[in-house]
C-alpha cells in the first residue's frame, strides 16, 4: 500500500495556496476600466518613443473603418480582462486532458487485452481520479464563462446579433446546449472511470473472470463513446473560441496532444513511485514501452500539427488562414518553439533504444514534452481570447501551480486507497515477467 | 583441425535455446545456429553483439533528408521555378511547407532501402548466392547448431547428445 508522504502533501497544498494567491492577484490586477488601459497604452507608446497610428489587431472584429484610439483601448481592455480567465482555462484544460488521455490509454489496454501494462493499472487509475474533480472545475468554469467573461464570444448576444456566420451556427453554439453537452461528456467519462475502477478492485478479490469480462466490454463501449465525444469536446471547448474558423482534423490534433501528455505523466508518476521504493514489479522494460509510446505519439503530434497547417497554408482560404496568421504574427516563438520541444527534442533524445530505459532521460524528456504541450494548449486558446496581449506572467504560472497542486493531491491520495498491483488480472504474471 | 565442426540437430526451438545456453555454459564455441524462423532471444543466448543497423538507419535518414532538400531546391527553386497555386517559388524557405512531405518520404526511402542493402551486404547475400545452411531441413522444421571442435571430439559429442539433439554429424567446415 502506498502512503501519501507528508512532504508531497505539503508540497501540493503549498502549490494550491501559492497558485490561489497568484490567480487572485491576476484577477485583481486586470484593468478595471477602459481609462486605465488608455493610461497603460500611452505609457507603453511613450516607452517605445513612437505613436503608431493603428496597430494590427483585427482578429475577429469587423474592421469597417480605421478604428479610433478609443475603440483600440476598449479592445485591449477586453483582451486584458480575459487574460486571467484564459490562463486559468489553459491550466484547467491541460490537467483535465492528461487525466482524460490516461483514461483512454487505460481503456485501450483493457480492450486490446495487453499483458505488459497491467502493473501500471493502479498508476493510471490514480491519474484518472482527477477526472471528476477536473470535470467539475471545468464545468463551473463554463458556467462562469457564460456570465462572467468573454472567452467564448458566441455566448455574447451582442456579438451574435452582428455576426451572420455565428447566427448560422446558433443551433449548435448556444449556452444551454453547450453546457448540456459538456455535462454529458464529463458524466460519461467519469461514469466509465468509476465503473472500471470498481471492476478492477472487484477482480482482485474474486475467483472467476466475470469482472474482467465486464471490464472488457465496458472499455470497448467507452472507447467508441470517447472517440466521438473527444472530438466534439475539442470543437466545443477550444475550436469554438474562434467561432468563424474550423478544421476537420482538430479533434485528432487535440487527441494527439492529450495522449502524449497522458503517457508522459504515467511514466513520470511511475518513475517517481519506483524511486520511492513502491512499484518494485515495474522494470525498465515497462518504462521502455512507455518511452516508445512517448516517442511515437510525439511524432504523431508533429504529423497532425503539420497536416493541419499545410492544408490551410496551401488552400489559402481567408477564413481559415486567419488562424495561422494570428499565430505567426503574435505567437511566433511559442508556436514554432513548441515544435522543437514536442517533436525535435523527443525525436532525437528518445530515438536511441538504450536511452528509453534510463529513468532520468525519460524524466527530462517528459518534463520538456509536458511544457511543450502546455504551450500547445496555450497557443490553441490564447490567440482567440487575449490576442496580442499575451505573456506568461503571474496569472499563467500561478494557474498552473494551483491546478498542479490539486492534481497531485487528488492523484496521490487516490493511490493510497488500493494496493499498487492489480493482482486479480488474468495477465498479471505476463506483466510481471515482461522483458524485452 | 580448427575448421572441423559438429552439427547437432534439434526439432524444437525451446530445446535449442536450452541447448545453446548449456553449450555456452560448458565453454564450447558455437560457430553458428541455423533456424527456419527467427527465434526470440537466441541472439542474446548466443552472446552475439547487438546490431548496429539502427545507427546506419539514422545516418541514411539524414542523407535522405539532405538529398531531398538539395533536390527540391534544385528542381523547384533554381532550375525550373513554377507557379503552383500561387505559392512563392523564389526562395526555398518560403516554399518549404510544400516540400516537407517529400523531405519526409525521401528520409524514409533512403533509410529503408539503404538499410536493406546494408543488411544484405553484411550478411553476404546477393543474387545466385549458394545457400550456406548445412542441411536443407533447416528451412523446414529443423534447427542446427554448429559447434567448433577444439580438443576432445568424443567428449563434445557425448556432451551434445545430452542436450536433447535428434541427430549429430561431424563435418569439415569450408
Amino acid at each position: 500500500m502506498y502512503t501519501f508522504s507528508s512532504k508531497l502533501k505539503t508540497l501540493s497544498l503549498a502549490l494550491m495556496i501559492i497558485g490561489l494567491l497568484g490567480v487572485g492577484y491576476g484577477f485583481l490586477s486586470a484593468p478595471a476600466s477602459v481609462d486605465e488601459v488608455k493610461v497603460l497604452l500611452q505609457e507603453s507608446h511613450n516607452a517605445h518613443g513612437e505613436i503608431p497610428a493603428t496597430t494590427s489587431y483585427a482578429i475577429s472584429e469587423s474592421g469597417d473603418a480605421v478604428q479610433s484610439e478609443d475603440a483600440h483601448a476598449e479592445h485591449v481592455y477586453h483582451l486584458l480582462k480575459n487574460k486571467p480567465w484564459s490562463a486559468l482555462y489553459v491550466a484547467l484544460f491541460f490537467f483535465f486532458m492528461i487525466s482524460l488521455g490516461t483514461l483512454a490509454f487505460y481503456a485501450i489496454q483493457h480492450v486490446s487485452q495487453a499483458g505488459w501494462s497491467i502493473v501500471l493499472f493502479r498508476v493510471m487509475e490514480g491519474i484518472t481520479a482527477y477526472l471528476p474533480v477536473g470535470g467539475v472545475l471545468l464545468f463551473v468554469f463554463f458556467v462562469l464563462s457564460a456570465t462572467q467573461n468573454h472567452l467564448f464570444t458566441w455566448m455574447d448576444p451582442e456579438v451574435v446579433a452582428n455576426d451572420v456566420l455565428i447566427q448560422n451556427k446558433t443551433g449548435y453554439l448556444n449556452v444551454p446546449f453547450f453546457l448540456g453537452r459538456a455535462a454529458f461528456y464529463i458524466l460519461g467519462w467519469v461514469l466509465y472511470r468509476n465503473y472500471a475502477r470498481k471492476m478492477t478492485l472487484a477482480q482482485d478479490a474474486s475467483t472467476d473472470l466475470s469482472n474482467y469480462r465486464k471490464l472488457f466490454k465496458s472499455s470497448a463501449a467507452f472507447l467508441v463513446f470517447f472517440l466521438v465525444t473527444e472530438s466534439m469536446m475539442s470543437w466545443d471547448w477550444i475550436m469554438s473560441l474562434d467561432p468563424h474558423w474550423y478544421s476537420t482534423l482538430f479533434g485528432w490534433y487535440v487527441f494527439s496532444s492529450l495522449i502524449v501528455s497522458a503517457i508522459t505523466t504515467i511514466a513520470l508518476v511511475s518513475i517517481y513511485l519506483k524511486g520511492k521504493g513502491y512499484l518494485e514489479f515495474v522494470n525498465n522494460s515497462h518504462l521502455h514501452d512507455l518511452a516508445k509510446y512517448m516517442f511515437g505519439f510525439s511524432v504523431f503530434w508533429a504529423y497532425l500539427w503539420f497536416s493541419q497547417f499545410m492544408l490551410i497554408w496551401y488552400a489559402n482560404i481567408p477564413e481559415e488562414v486567419t488562424y495561422f496568421v494570428t499565430r505567426f504574427n503574435d505567437y511566433k516563438v511559442p508556436f514554432l518553439g513548441m515544435v522543437v520541444l514536442n517533436f525535435v527534442f523527443p525525436l532525437l533524445i528518445l530515438m536511441n533504444s538504450d536511452f528509453k530505459r534510463v529513468p532520468w532521460f525519460i524524466v527530462t524528456t517528459g518534463i520538456i514534452v509536458l511544457i511543450g504541450h502546455y504551450i500547445d494548449i496555450f497557443v490553441m486558446i490564447m490567440p482567440a481570447t487575449v490576442g496580442d496581449q499575451w505573456f506568461i506572467g503571474i496569472s499563467e504560472i500561478s494557474s498552473i501551480l494551483l491546478v498542479l497542486g490539486i492534481f497531485i493531491y487528488v492523484v496521490f491520495n487516490e493511490m493510497t486507497k488500493a494496493p499498487l498491483l492489480a493482482k486479480g488480472s488474468p495477465f498479471i504474471k505476463e506483466s510481471e515477467h515482461f522483458h524485452y | 583441425m580448427s575448421n572441423k565442426v559438429v552439427q547437432a540437430m534439434y526439432n524444437d526451438d525451446d530445446i535449442l535455446m536450452d541447448a545453446v545456453k548449456e553449450v555456452r555454459a560448458a565453454n564450447y564455441h558455437i560457430e553458428e545456429v541455423y533456424t527456419p524462423f527467427p527465434v526470440h532471444g537466441l541472439d542474446k543466448a548466443m552472446g552475439l553483439k547487438g546490431t548496429r543497423i539502427a545507427i546506419t538507419a539514422f545516418m541514411y535518414g539524414c542523407v535522405g533528408l539532405v538529398f531531398s532538400v538539395w533536390m527540391m531546391d534544385y528542381m523547384m527553386i533554381k532550375d525550373w521555378p513554377q507557379d503552383i497555386g500561387g505559392k512563392p517559388s523564389f526562395t526555398f524557405i518560403q516554399n518549404m511547407p510544400a516540400f516537407v512531405p517529400i523531405m519526409f518520404e525521401m528520409t524514409v526511402f533512403f533509410a529503408a532501402h539503404l538499410m536493406v542493402i546494408t543488411f544484405y551486404m553484411r550478411s553476404r547475400l546477393w543474387p545466385f548466392k549458394e545457400a550456406e545452411n548445412p542441411d536443407p531441413r533447416t528451412t523446414d522444421d529443423m534447427f542446427v547448431m554448429e559447434v567448433i571442435i577444439d580438443g576432445n571430439e568424443d567428449e563434445l559429442i557425448a556432451f551434445l547428445e545430452k542436450t536433447g539433439t535428434v541427430e549429430i554429424k561431424v563435418t569439415e567446415k569450408h
